[in-house]
């Protein structure tokens, strides 16, 4: 019967669609096995990290210790205050009291109170006293959270060379930056609970990490020595009217820096104030600019023409080349002809016949653009790239700046006459004492820092840096020979304001007129050495633009000398 | 005596399924429970209530128990002289969501409005259901002509206007491959022939992986338009976090951290508003967050004695218009069944499809207690001595 054989025939079917829908559900159960067994835990991973709001704890900063152990960059408990937006009951006395207490414009708060957001960060840095007295409020939404803000003990001191910290406690300039990731540490977590709109779940409580410290950083500058450099820095700035004073002091066998001074210094603990009665009227990129100005490290990130002092590494040349020596016969009749040009020397009348050393003493300038024709183009300008003149020093500051020096294809006599005596080319403070150091030291050139070792916070010792040195870019003898040149110098020559009293003292002056040239301005500078057998350290000071006696010896020679004749009983150096 | 011999006497002649009427009700149960565990939260926030959508879904509950006894107690042959008439009606009813009477909510005109009543009618839903009907009435029309190509061409052809409009005009795939789904199940039915089903399903198979393999190697993702980000999202929903991939993600987040035995009842952390209304379309991945792939395969088993059950009924109706309502509703709860978990766990490209008896909506459960008021209805006319 047809009807009945339809009926079967629908039965099975009815019975095919059946099946094949329970085939299908059991396809979806395995699909469902795997997600919640095989990829169970990568998802609970990630939907734990959608679940929990991180509130980051930052970790203490290393400090920055001196030589001695001295802590010159420490940290200090302060608050951030922030609201959250969903915990908020009553935003209008949230903003009066944030206004209030934190002295901030109502429209400021407002619009961070108002913006819907997990969590708004109204201020960081409070002080603490501030943040307990906020807490004590009990407004809910609002959070203070203790964090540590970076604390110079002695403001000023060595502010263009320790640098300061943003306000996420981020290095800005100076060794704050180079060293950061020793200095950073590692920030921790509160971590809570809370629903797709950032509103705590109570019940499901917190967890915590803990920040790890930063490292502490030692470094070879001294506290004693910067601070006395720094006074004299000041009292020569203020004598002499001058625009800046910087002083350098370094050990010149290993780079190791003692003190670098660039007065006018800044206040590290308030880096963006800008001077008295300035500031009102400018532009946020002027004020920038400005603050830029203030924070630059005049021994590293500015050139300068170095005139007479260059004459070290002039002579040097010519002693290790062989085209001189000491004892070598110079004419001076007041002037030198190179090419068509008359280059004068700064006696008018001429320095007459003399020997090497005495050209030195006098600082004759016919008598080292002599040598340097004597060397010639080429060798010369070897020697001022063996010397490491053309490549920066490596100092561990930033932004240190480069030498601008001509082209060897562009450099003609009239050229290398102007460099032989310290002039038509920039370097930086830092090439000069690395360079005149690595001349006397018995020639190696070594690499000028700061950073010691690195300990963390258990005292534990971390790393301990070691720097670069190249050997023999000059002979030790010549190395000997222009020690006691420069010994001359400051004994009886035109260095002798630089003499100190029962030590051997090598040293140069120079005088550099300013570009453009004829504006009266001038750089006085003196680099000197001591003891002048066996230098153990080093220092320049440099004046800029001083009124009134201008010239080295008599400006910038007396700074070294009252420099000298303080750290070295202070540093153990014995008289003779 | 007399009054139980009776009894006995109609229970020998009459059967009501009363497995089928438990699965149901364990399933509504079921669902109640877990509307107010996803929903409570938000429901707090946004009317502060906890069991805003908890009351509402009741109600209707409430309501659709009444209309499904309402229709187990009518005959289910009276309906038969309204097939063509609730055919033309329910293709009529698609376009006037367009007309001021259009109801517009989450950005799509699906709803009509019933003027004084406040009660908005999804016309895709009238749709299934007069479809069930339209084509159970019209295959006992055709007798044996459906044995010829031309004679399913004839079917296939009238099953299509609905889906179409639905696609169409309300732009609503899902709905539309759902009542195209049904159609083809209940011809299949009701046609001997196996293999023009296996070509046509071959065909389609064969286009869908052509579409998508399209999808993916598009040079321009731009020109894919919203359901083409939707299969790229498929693939890949942790590419697509804040947009298309958004809410699957959010699911399998859910899902995954529901792990074996799950969190427990009420525990959910994704219903904190990270899955945005989970009462609805994604209340499965609450429900295997909580209740963990324990929970999620007993809800599946629930799904499979009922279609189960309705085979049944389907084998053994007294006639051919009977057995092919209950086949019709049976496709209905199970491509729902099928397409909502499939698209929860990411099996299938997002496509908004409600898990029946159990996502929250008055108007779904309305029509899905109709559909089994009818299955039910079917079943009062097996003659025990029938049953096989």
């Amino acid at each position: 019967m047809p009807a009945i054989h339809n009926k079967i025939a629908h039965r099975k079917k009815i019975l095919t669609v059946f099946l094949g829908c329970a085939l299908v559900l059991v396809a979806l159960f395995g699909r469902l096995i795997y997600l919640m067994v095989w990829e169970a835990d990568y998802y609970a991973e990630k939907a734990t990290q959608l679940h929990e709001r991180e509130r980051s704890i930052k970790a203490a900063r290393g400090r920055i210790l001196d030589c001695n152990g001295e802590i010159l960059a420490d940290n200090r408990t302060v608050c951030t205050i922030s609201v959250i937006h969903n915990q908020i009951e009553d935003p209008e006395a949230v903003i009066a009291m944030l206004c209030r207490e934190l002295e901030l414009s109502e429209e400021y708060v407002r619009g961070r109170v108002e913006k819907y957001s997990s969590m708004e960060r109204i201020k960081s840095n409070v002080d603490k006293a501030v943040g307990d007295r906020i807490r004590e409020y009990e407004i809910p939404g609002v959070k203070v959270d203790e964090d540590y803000k970076r604390y110079y003990p002695y403001g000023e001191l060595a502010s263009k060379v320790l640098g300061f910290t943003g306000g996420d406690n981020q290095g800005i300039i100076g060794l704050e930056v180079i060293y950061e990731e020793y200095l950073q540490g590692k920030p921790g977590m509160i971590l809570t609970v809370t629903d797709a709109k950032g509103i705590e779940v109570e019940a499901a409580g917190e967890r915590r990490v803990e920040p790890v410290s930063g490292n502490d950083l030692y470094i070879s500058l001294d506290r004693n020595i910067q601070t006395y450099a720094t006074q004299l820095a000041y009292q020569a700035m203020e004598t002499k009217q001058a625009q800046s004073v910087s002083i350098l002091v370094m050990n010149p066998q290993n780079g190791e820096i003692y003190a670098m001074v660039n007065v006018p210094e800044f206040d590290l603990n308030d880096p963006f104030a800008l001077p008295e009665g300035m500031g009102d009227n400018l532009s946020a990129q002027e004020k920038q600019d400005m603050l830029n100005r203030i924070w630059r490290n005049g021994c590293i990130n500015d050139t300068y023409e170095p005139g007479s002092t260059f004459k070290i590494i002039t002579a040097a040349a010519g002693l290790e080349q062989g085209v001189i020596t000491p004892q070598s016969q110079f004419s001076c009749p007041g002037f030198i002809m190179v090419e068509d040009r008359r280059i004068r020397c700064h006696k008018v009348g001429g320095h007459g016949g003399q020997d090497f050393v005495h050209c030195m003493m006098n600082s004759c300038n016919p008598a080292l653009i002599s040598v340097g024709l004597l060397l010639g183009v080429d060798t010369y300008y070897d020697y001022f790239t063996r010397f490491g003149l053309l490549t920066k020093t490596g100092v561990d500051l930033p932004g240190e700046a480069g030498t601008i020096m001509h082209n060897r294809e562009n450099m003609g006599l009239v050229e290398l006459a102007t460099v032989s005596f310290g002039q038509s080319f920039q370097i930086t403070p830092i090439q000069l004492v690395t360079t005149a150091s690595s001349i006397i030291n018995g020639g190696r050139r070594i690499t000028p820092h700061f950073g010691v070792k690195v300990v963390n916070a258990q005292g534990e010792l971390v790393e301990r840096f070691s720097y670069p040195v190249t050997e023999n870019i000059v002979s030790s003898e010549t190395s000997a020979t222009m020690r006691e040149i420069l010994e001359m110098v400051v004994k009886e020559g035109s260095g002798k304001n630089g003499k100190v009293e029962g030590y051997r003292v090598g040293g140069k002056t120079a005088t550099s007129q300013t570009l453009p040239r004829g504006s009266g301005k001038y750089i006085s500078s003196f680099i000197g050495f001591a003891p002048a057998d066996d230098p153990q350290v080093i220092a320049v000071a440099i004046v800029n633009t001083p009124q009134g006696v201008y010239y080295g010896g008599q400006v910038a020679a007396p700074i070294v000398r009252q420099l000298f004749e303080n750290i070295l009983p202070y540093l153990g150096i014995e008289q003779e | 005596m007399a009054d139980r011999r009776r009894r006995k006497k109609e229970q020998t002649e009459y059967f009501f399924d009363y497995s089928l009427l438990f699965i149901v009700l364990f399933l509504m149960g079921f669902g109640l429970v877990m509307i107010y565990s996803a929903s409570s939260y938000e429901a707090q926030q946004e009317f502060g209530s906890g069991s805003f959508y908890l009351r509402k879904q009741l109600i209707a509950d409430i309501l659709g128990l009444v209309v499904m006894m309402v229709m187990a107690n009518i005959p289910y042959k009276f309906w038969q002289r309204f097939t063509t008439l609730a055919y033309f009606a329910s293709l009529l009813l698609i376009p006037m969501v367009l007309t001021p009477l259009g109801v517009e909510s989450h950005g799509a005109k699906r709803w009509v409005g019933i003027p004084g009543t406040g009660f908005n009618l999804q016309p895709a839903e009238v749709a299934k259901v007069c479809m069930i009907l339209f084509l159970a009435n019209m295959v006992c029309l055709m007798g044996k002509k459906l044995r010829t190509a031309k004679g399913l061409i004839v079917l296939i052809a009238l099953s299509l206007p609905h889906s179409l409009a639905v696609w169409l005009i309300t732009k609503n795939m899902s709905s539309a491959i759902i009542i195209l789904g049904i159609a083809m199940l209940m011809i299949f039915v009701a046609t001997p022939d196996y293999k023009r089903f296996v070509i046509m399903g071959a065909i389609a198979a064969a286009a869908v992986i052509l579409i998508v393999w399209a999808i993916f190697n598009t040079p321009i993702i731009e020109k894919v338009g919203f359901r083409g980000e939707r299969v790229l999202a498929w693939r890949d929903p942790e590419a697509y976090a804040q947009g298309k991939g958004f809410q699957t993600l959010q699911a399998l987040y859910a899902i995954g951290s529901g792990g074996i035995w799950g969190k427990g009842l009420g525990q959910s952390m994704q219903k904190l508003n990270f899955i945005p209304e989970a009462q609805n379309d994604m209340i499965f991945s609450i429900i295997c967050e909580e209740l963990g792939l324990f929970g999620a395969i007993a809800v599946i088993l629930m799904f499979i004695m009922l279609l189960w059950r309705m085979m049944i009924v389907a084998n053994n109706a007294s006639d051919l218009f009977g057995a092919l309502l209950v086949v019709g509703v049976m496709g209905h709860i199970a491509i729902q069944v099928i397409l909502n978990i499939a698209v929860v766990t990411n099996t299938i490209p997002n496509t908004g499809i409600s898990l029946p008896f159990i996502s929250y909506g008055g108007s779904s459960v309305l029509f899905l207690m109709m559909e089994i008021g009818l299955v039910l209805s079917v079943a009062r006319r097996i003659q025990l001595k029938e049953l096989a």
